[in-house]
Parts: structure tokens; sequence; C-alpha cells
């Protein structure tokens, strides 16, 4: 039950404890225990919302940023991605494999802004010896869900 | 002028689905939960196969019977899931869908007056193709106290000396029945005992949500008389690319690839090539949308149960074949109604057999948000019926 619970919740987490039960096939109370369970053991992290902020009127801008550090003897990248994840303005932090070594995503209300949080924060860090900044220009699809979509059914109406 | 008209053909009711469908597909803005074919797009990966064959060029004619990698794909799958042996290169034919299965299998084993046994409420082409065939349609009713399985007693009261063959379609459309192993076995005897053949119509046999789908032809003495079919439209969500296979007998196989090969020639190449894809690549996707349809499954099983409807818990197929009988109207004024006051499209169970009658078949291959629309409309709608009746 686990996975498939993981798996409906990671794409809806409103949906309701009685529902979770009937489509799994099990108690309402199993749900509840399992929810808390994988809660304690840190594997569900959080219950977001997935945002679409361009149909917004807020001005929000979104980049990747690929670091190259110098990691640190006894300590390999934790302590620098510990330093850059700190920011508040950071969303997320990666270590990655290939040609950089963390990528970093955030968030910020200009261009300017996060030119300046660059510029000004991230590149200046001891560890950091390179960044290259790559601003989102559209968002197609986020975590699993297509933004903009209209989904069509092409089906006939009765079929046997 | 002569009558430019077959009266055997003339003598075939339409579908009965077709009526209903007329209404419905007026009514552009219903929920559909009419519909016999998965929610599901095909697979990206599959399609990419389809596209590239093209891209490469195969676009012409493959052997009648088909790609012989595609068969060797499909005896490799038949044997990983129900242990079946079947040799590629002589007891596999790719079709055109199941249906043409269906139909060259009993023109290849028919003669006339020879009667096929059918159990209903099942798919509409069966009995049709008998007829067709020059075979004798002998219907077996299912019953909603038997969950719809196909009793070894009922069997054995149909039977004749002029009994040739046995339809098997299970898991079913439109009941969403199965057959699980004892249930086969007490079939299987009777089948040996009385020297009947029979066609497996398997299409739906991915969809089982209780235990594992078995196939008559494991059972002992079964490979010889058992023609199975399957097909890519149900579990990997390939209707539209139309195709289905025939396992069984060479000596029935021979013939029936001498029909297909008359009447078709090959089944369609793109589609050959995406369904090896299918068969080697798919059982991911397979797993994925069986779940979303067991989820949906228990769904409305409770649906109903809350509801107060009265409903056998199906376990196989897409479909569930909740019985109406309390509203005291046919099938088709239940469903007309739900259609036009709530907009719903369901089927009415008639469509599948007379015995049909007093049930609907309903499908949850549809979103989890429009079954929920279309069941919180059900239960208003019902509720009115039944204030209606006092």
């Amino acid at each position: 039950m686990r996975e498939e619970l993981l798996s409906l919740i990671e794409t809806n987490s409103r949906i309701d404890l009685k529902e979770l039960a009937v489509i799994l096939g099990v108690e309402e109370i199993d749900v509840v225990n399992e929810l808390a369970a994988l809660e304690k053991e840190g594997i569900i992290c959080g219950y977001h919302t997935l945002i679409d902020w361009d149909k917004t009127s807020l001005e929000k801008v979104t980049a990747l940023i690929e670091v190259r550090v110098t990691p640190k003897s006894g300590e390999g990248y934790d302590e620098v991605a510990e330093r850059i994840y700190n920011y508040p303005e950071v969303n997320s932090v990666y270590l990655i494999s290939g040609g950089f070594d963390l990528m970093v995503i955030l968030e910020g209300k200009s261009l300017r802004a996060v030119s300046a949080f660059v510029s000004e924060k991230l590149a200046t860090l001891d560890a950091v010896l390179s960044t290259a900044t790559h601003f989102i220009l559209k968002k197609y699809k986020d975590h699993g869900t297509i933004l903009d979509k209209n989904p069509t059914d092409e089906r006939e109406m009765i079929t046997p | 002028m002569k009558n430019p008209l077959s009266d055997m053909c003339v003598a075939i009711k339409p579908s009965g689905i077709r009526k209903f469908f007329d209404v419905a597909s007026e009514m552009k803005d219903a929920i559909s939960l009419g519909v016999g074919e998965p929610d599901f797009d095909t697979p990206q990966h599959i399609r990419d196969e389809g596209v590239y064959s093209l891209q490469k060029g195969h676009t012409h004619y493959t052997s009648n019977s088909g790609l012989k990698e595609l068969k060797a794909e499909i005896c490799n799958y038949l044997h990983r899931k129900y242990g079946l042996e079947y040799d590629f290169n002589s007891e596999v034919l790719v079709t055109v869908g199941g249906s043409e299965a269906i139909d060259i299998a009993m023109r290849a084993m028919l003669n006339p007056g020879e009667e096929v046994i059918i159990p209903q409420p099942s798919f509409v082409s069966y009995e049709p193709c008998a007829v067709l065939a020059g075979g004798k349609p002998v219907v077996v009713e299912l019953r909603a106290e038997d969950e719809f399985r196909l009793k070894a007693r009922q069997l054995r009261d149909a039977v004749t000396e002029k009994s040739k063959l046995l339809v098997l379609p299970f898991p079913n459309n439109p009941t969403g029945a199965i057959m699980e192993r004892a249930d086969l076995e007490a079939i299987a005897e009777v089948v040996i005992e009385n020297d009947l053949y029979v066609l497996s119509d398997e299409i739906y046999s991915e969809m089982t949500y209780k235990g594992e789908h078995v196939s008559i032809t494991s059972l002992p003495g079964m490979r010889d008389r058992t023609i199975l079919i399957n097909g890519f439209s149900k579990s990997y969500a390939m209707t539209g690319w139309r195709l289905g296979y025939a396992c069984g007998p060479r000596l029935i196989l021979e013939q029936m690839t001498k029909v297909h090969q008359f009447a078709i020639m090959c089944a369609p190449t793109t589609s050959q090539y995406a369904a090896i894809d299918a068969l080697r690549n798919g059982d991911e996707d397979v797993k994925r949308m069986c779940t979303a349809y067991n989820q949906r499954r228990r769904y409305l099983v409770n649906a109903f149960r809350e509801m107060d409807l009265d409903c056998f818990e199906p376990y196989g197929a897409f479909y569930i074949f909740p019985s109406i009988k309390e509203f005291g109207m046919t099938g088709e004024e239940f469903a007309l109604r739900f259609l036009e006051e709530e907009r719903v499209a369901v089927v009415p169970g008639s469509a599948f057999g007379d015995c049909g009658e007093g049930y609907l078949r309903i499908s949850y291959a549809a979103s989890m948000e429009n079954l929920k629309t279309a069941m919180s409309r059900l239960e208003r709608f019902i509720g009115r019926l039944r204030a209606e009746r006092g």
C-alpha cells in the first residue's frame, strides 16, 4: 500500500482520507497510521501546492544555476551545499554528476534580484569556482503536471 | 431489380449499442461512462516505435500471419505471464484486433448447423459472427447470483450432439466478471467430456483485480482444444491500432490463416512494429494503468454501496454492472433518462444480450474526476426515481 499511497498523494495531497481508504481498499485508520509513519520517517517531507505563478499578477523569475565548487576535505560538498541552501531565496539544491557540481534553483522577484544574488552572494563564496545562470522562460510541465493543458477525449461517446 | 442483399446478413440485428449511441453522440457536454476502451492514450514509447517504423520505410505488407519478431514476443509474453507454450511459426496469427480473430476462428471451425455456446451478457460480436460463419448460436444466460460466472451445470445443460464450440469471454465485457482457476477447471471437465472446443477471449486478461488471470489453455487437456484470443487494445491502450492475435493448435491456425490471408492479407505493419515494443517494454505501463483502474473500481463499488444500488463486486476488465431492477424500468429507459436529465452516458445491459436487461454497463475507463461527478449525478437521479416510486 505504501508505494500506491505515495504516488496518489504525490499528485493530490488534498485527497481525503476516506477516499484514500476506499480506492486503496483498506481501512481509514490504516491510511492515517501509514501517513503518520511516512511523516515520522521523513519520507513525506511536506504537502505543497503546485502554483502556476505566471497566471498571477505577481512578478517572479526562476533561475537554474549551475555551480562549480571546490569540495572541502572531510566534508565533501555538504558544507558548501548547506551554505547555499540556507539562503531563503534558494528553492532547491542538488548535487549533480557531470560538468558541474551543484544545481541551484532560485526564485526572485526580478532578473535584477536574481543577478544580484548570484553576483553578490553566490559567486563570492570561497568554495565557488564558477556559476552559469539560466533563466526559465516558460514552464510547460512541473512536478508531473502539464500546465496550460486542455485535456481532450477523442473517444466516441458509446462503444461496445 | 433483384434483392441486392443477403438474407443471412439482413437477419442480423444491428448492435443494440448503436441506437443508444445515436442519441448519446448528440450530447457533446455529457460525461461518458459508456466507452469500451481505455481513457489512457497509447504510452509514448510505443507510439514512437510506430513512428520510427514509418520513418524507416517499413510501409509494406508483412507475412500473412504477422512479423516473426512480433509472434516470437507474443509467445514470450504468454509464456512469462500464463505459462503457455506456443510455436511462433505455426501456432500464432496476428490479427486486426481481437475482433477479427473471433470472426475467422468461427469461420475456420464451424460447419452449417453446428452449435456455438455463447454465455451472455457478453461482447456483441460472438452471436453475429457465429451466424455469419453458418453456425447456430446457443445462448447461456449468466446470472447475477453466480457473479456472472459460467457454471459447469449451465454448460452441461446447453450441450447437444451438435455443440462444437464454447465461447469463453472472461474477464468479461460488460459484467466485469472473472473466472478463477476452480471455475475454469469445472468448465474444462465438461468441455473434455463432451469433446467441445473453446474460443477463449482473454482480451481483458491484464485487468484482473483478484489474484492472477488464469487462461483455460493452461489446464490439462485444454491446449489442443482452445483458440486463445488476446490483443493490444485494452492492455496497452492501443484500440486505434487495431491489433490482436490468436494462438492455438496448428490444425486450426492454418485454416484461420487462410481466411485471414484472403480477407485481410496482414495486420497493419506500423501497428505490428509498435506492438513489439509494447511487449518488450510495456510492463510498467500496464501496471500503472491497471493500478488506476483498480482504484476507480474500488471507488465505484463503494459508491454503489453507499447509494444502496444492487451490484456484485466485479474483479475484471473495466466495467461494473449494477442492477436497476428496483426502478421498474428497462435499462434503455433508465439510460436514456439518465442521459437527458443528468448528462451521463451509460450503456443498457440489454445491448449485450437479453439477459442483460435490468442492468447497466458502467465503464470506469474514465478519469476519477469524471467518475466522481457522474456518481453524484447518479445519486441525485436515483434519489429522484425512488421518490417518484414512493
